[in-house]
């Protein structure tokens, strides 16, 4: 009864939304795309909270919210803080006997972006998995500080033009490597992680599924194309994810329990790095002749990465 | 709870919405809690969007259409149901019910194109037209189907 049967999109589509339209996300915005599907997949009370950024300011602009589950707008830092707050309140009234209704099943979410959870609110989302609260916790991944004005973030991938670190003459933008954010909280004694995209519509619902039904903390990266900050045309958010998960920029996978990592999409055609980069305007200054070592380096890390989580996967440790 | 308003509690100092009283901003309590639901919530994943009291604040009852300058138009008899459009419509408007697709809810879509992009019929169900076209226009000049498509 919790969890809605997802066996096919038809059925899928019977689910009844949650979020509600006429948020204030930009138009082709995947963020709404992920929580709506996360809502979409599971029957249960749901107490979320949202860190600062995007989701937070575009789905509760006063006087009006998109939300039908409770929903707290926290700091930019402590999502993850505020939920399981809420999930250990929740605990210790079951255990007096003062829930009004002990039996109802109740799930405890944070969403964060890229800049409150691989920066501000790192240590407070660390803590969380720490204490090893039951809640799950999804990282909307754009790379960037979107909602401020496009500054680069600990996720910005390298060579990427950003507000902090624009491409110009001297400079190729971003200088550093993206942050590999789900081996941390694999690290970090998380229970269930995983790396999902809205394309795959149906490898993002399981991995939510299992989150949401696995006790204990969960860890979710969600890539989250921004058709403003990636500057790529609205319409192509979906395409653009295409190429994500096909060029194996953004390998689809899970590792449960910090050692048994499973790979959940192998693409049949593995297209190049640059068909990926050479869509979107942040990394067009890439494609000029003295910049091309990066994009060798692009694909030199790319293809390094997807045998590291392939050997992973076999060795299970 | 029930009345959907913001929790009018005087004590507390917030502002009740059409409430005589106006409240000056630094009276206001930091905070304010907006219900969705005119009334009790707890079934609301089983309820359709029809048969839901949404409350004033709720932004299902307000509307984004002044965004659009192109729209995405509805072709019933070339569509199969497959829902792509509806699983990845970020503004929540392709209207689904019992495994078929409706139509759009031209309330909250944004014209961002991505229905079209996913819509896999040949030629497609779904085309962006002129937010000024005229739906019956629209459909008259449908595409034929298309040999090979480009993608
Ligand atoms: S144009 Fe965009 S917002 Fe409108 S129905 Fe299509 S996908 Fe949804
Ligand atoms: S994507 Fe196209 S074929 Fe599929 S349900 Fe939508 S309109 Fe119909």
């Amino acid at each position: 009864m919790a969890i809605t049967s997802i066996k096919n999109l038809k059925e899928f589509s019977t689910a009844n939304d949650r979020f509600e339209g006429a948020h204030l996300l930009c138009p082709g915005c995947a963020h709404s795309m992920i929580v709506r599907e996360l809502l979409n997949c599971t029957n249960d009370n749901l107490v979320i909270a949202s860190a600062t950024g995007c989701l937070e300011v575009c789905t509760a602009v006063y006087p009006y919210t998109s939300w039908d589950t409770s929903w707290i707008h926290i700091g930019f830092e402590n999502s993850a803080t505020a939920v399981t707050g809420a999930e250990a309140m929740y605990k210790a009234r079951k255990r007096k006997g003062t829930l009004k209704n002990p039996d109802a099943p109740v799930k405890f979410v944070a969403f964060g972006g890229d800049g409150a959870t691989y920066d501000i609110g790192f240590q407070w989302l660390s803590g969380a998995v720490e204490r090893g609260h039951d809640f799950t916790y999804i990282c909307l991944d754009n790379e960037v500080y979107a909602n401020t004005g496009g500054q680069r973030s600990s996720s910005t991938p390298i060579g990427a033009s950003s507000t902090t670190a624009p491409a110009g003459r001297v400079s190729y933008g971003k200088k550093e490597n993206k942050k590999d954010i789900v081996s941390i909280m694999a690290a970090n004694g998380a229970s269930y992680v995983a790396q999902v995209a809205p394309n795959k519509w149906k490898n993002m619902a399981q991995a939510f599924q299992k989150a949401l039904s696995t006790e204990g903390p969960c860890f979710i990266n969600a890539m989250s194309a921004c058709t403003t900050e990636w500057k790529f045309d609205p319409k192509d958010t979906i395409n653009i994810s295409d190429l994500a998960t096909d060029s194996l920029v953004f390998p689809l996978y899970e590792i449960v329990d910090g050692h048994e990592l499973n790979i959940t999409y192998r693409p049949k055609n593995i297209i190049p790095v640059k068909d990926y980069l050479a869509a979107q305007g942040r990394f067009r200054h890439l494609f000029k002749p003295e910049n091309a070592h990066i994009l060798e380096e692009w694909q030199k890390r790319v293809d390094a990465n997807w045998e590291r989580l392939q050997r992973r996967e076999e060795a299970r440790v | 709870m029930s009345n959907g308003n913001v929790l009018g509690n005087e004590k507390r100092g917030m502002v009740e919405l059409g409430a005589e009283k106006k409240v000056g901003w630094d009276e206001v309590t930091h905070g304010a809690v907006l219900y969705s639901f005119e009334d009790d919530a707890t079934d609301v994943s089983f309820r359709k969007a029809e048969d839901r009291n949404y409350a004033q604040f709720s932004s299902y009852v307000a509307t984004v259409a002044s965004w659009r300058t192109i729209k995405p138009v509805y072709n019933r008899d070339i569509c199969i149901d497959c829902q792509n459009c509806w699983v990845f419509c970020p503004d929540v408007s392709i209207i689904s019910r019992d495994k078929q697709m409706l139509g759009i809810d031209y309330d909250h879509c944004k014209g961002c194109g991505v229905c079209v992009e996913v819509c896999p019929t040949n030629p497609k169900s779904l085309l962006m037209f002129a937010e000024a076209q005229n739906l019956e226009d629209a459909l008259a000049s449908w595409p034929e189907k298309k040999k090979k498509e480009e993608k």
